[in-house]
C-alpha cells in the first residue's frame, strides 16, 4: 500500500521538474527560427531608394559578408535599433544593407536617414513587400547575416542590441576578412 | 400578444448570435474565379498569421496578414496548388504558419502522444476495476450479512 500511494507524488514531482525547465529554457515565445538559416538567401533583387531605376541583388553582393536589415519609417522598434546599427557601422569586415520595407513614401525613408544618420553602405526598397515573404520576415526589424557562399548563418528575429551585435554577428565573421566592406563591389 | 411579440424576438436574438465567417473577414479582395475563390477561402483559415499568432491569416488585419493574402492570390492564379503554396509558406516561416502540423516523423510524438495516454489511461482503469470487482466479489462471499 504505502510505496504505490507515493506514485502520484512522484508522478507530480516530475511534472513540476519538467514544467520548470521548459519555463526556463524554451526559447521565447513567439520567436521562430527561420528554416532559411543554413540554406542560400532566397534570390533577391530591390530597386535603390536614392534611385529607383538602379537595383541591388544577392547576385552582386556574392563573395562579400553582408546583413540584410528590414526597417520601416514606421516600425517604431526599428527607431531603438538605429543607434546600435550607426555604431555597428563602423566594422570593415560587414556592410550593412538596409531594406526599407513598406514604406509608401520613398522620402520619408530619405528623410528618416538624413535626420537620423545613414548606417547602411546600400538602401534598397521592398515597397510591395514580396521580398520579404520571400525571406520569411513577418515583423520589423529582422535582420540576415550572409556570409561570402550567399548562405544565411543566423538571422536577428528582432532588434539587434549593441550585444547580440557583438555575440551573434561579429563572432561569426572571420576575425580578419579579406574583403573588407568599403572596397567591395568588384563583380 | 405575447406570442407574437416572441416570435421575431427569438429570431432575432438567434441571428445575433450567429457569427458567420463573412463577418470576420478583413479583406475584400476577391478572386474572379469562384474555384480559386474558393480555394483560397479555405487556405487562408487554414494559415496563421505570422505576426499575431493566434490569428488566422482570414482574421487578421495586420500589414503582413494582407501581404501574405496577396501572395497566396497571386500564386493561385498562377495556377500553384494548395500544397504547393502551403510547402513554399512553410519553407519560408516553418511549420508554424500551418493551424495543423503536418504528419509527418518529426511531430509523431505530437499527434502519437495523446493515443498513447489515451491506452495507458484506458488500461489503468481496466486494471482498477478488475480488481475492485475482485475484491466486491470477496467480500460477498466471505461476508454475506453485510449486504
Amino acid at each position: 500500500m504505502s510505496p504505490r500511494f507515493l506514485v502520484p507524488l512522484g508522478v507530480f514531482v516530475l511534472l513540476v521538474i519538467v514544467l520548470i525547465v521548459g519555463l526556463n529554457h524554451s526559447r521565447e515565445v513567439g520567436v521562430l527560427q527561420s528554416p532559411l538559416v543554413g540554406h542560400e538567401i532566397p534570390d533577391w533583387e530591390l530597386p535603390m531608394l536614392t534611385d529607383p531605376a538602379k537595383s541591388l541583388g544577392s547576385r552582386e553582393l556574392k563573395g562579400q559578408w553582408y546583413v540584410l536589415n528590414f526597417w520601416g519609417t514606421w516600425c517604431y522598434a526599428c527607431r531603438a535599433e538605429h543607434n546600435t546599427l550607426l555604431q555597428a557601422q563602423h566594422d570593415a569586415r560587414v556592410q550593412i544593407i538596409g531594406v526599407d520595407w513598406k514604406d509608401e513614401n520613398s522620402a520619408d525613408a530619405l528623410d528618416w536617414l538624413s535626420r537620423l544618420g545613414n548606417p547602411y553602405t546600400q538602401v534598397v526598397t521592398d515597397k510591395a513587400g514580396n521580398t520579404a515573404i520571400d525571406l520569411g520576415v513577418a515583423a520589423a526589424p529582422e535582420s540576415f547575416l550572409v556570409n561570402p557562399q550567399g548562405v544565411i548563418v543566423y538571422k536577428e528575429p528582432g532588434v539587434i542590441t549593441p550585444q547580440s551585435w557583438q555575440h551573434e554577428f561579429l563572432a561569426r565573421l572571420p576575425p580578419q576578412s579579406s574583403v573588407p566592406a568599403t572596397t567591395a563591389g568588384g563583380s | 400578444m405575447r406570442a407574437i411579440a416572441a416570435g421575431p424576438l427569438l429570431l432575432f436574438m438567434l441571428l445575433a448570435l450567429t457569427p458567420t465567417r463573412m463577418a470576420w473577414a478583413v479583406d475584400p479582395a476577391t478572386l474572379s474565379d469562384p474555384v480559386l475563390q474558393a480555394r483560397y477561402e479555405v487556405l487562408i483559415h487554414e494559415l496563421r498569421c505570422v505576426q499575431c499568432e493566434n490569428n488566422s491569416l482570414a482574421d487578421s488585419d495586420a500589414s503582413i496578414a494582407a501581404d501574405l493574402r496577396h501572395q497566396i492570390r497571386d500564386m493561385l492564379a498562377a495556377g500553384k496548388s494548395n500544397q504547393q503554396i502551403k510547402d513554399y509558406l512553410v519553407s519560408r516561416y516553418s511549420e508554424f504558419i500551418l493551424f495543423q502540423p503536418a504528419y509527418s516523423w518529426r511531430n509523431a510524438w505530437l499527434w502519437g502522444l495523446p493515443m498513447l495516454l489515451l491506452m495507458l489511461g484506458v488500461g489503468i482503469a481496466v486494471r482498477v476495476i478488475r480488481q475492485r470487482t475482485k475484491m466486491v466479489d470477496n467480500e460477498d462471499d466471505a461476508d454475506v450479512i453485510e449486504s
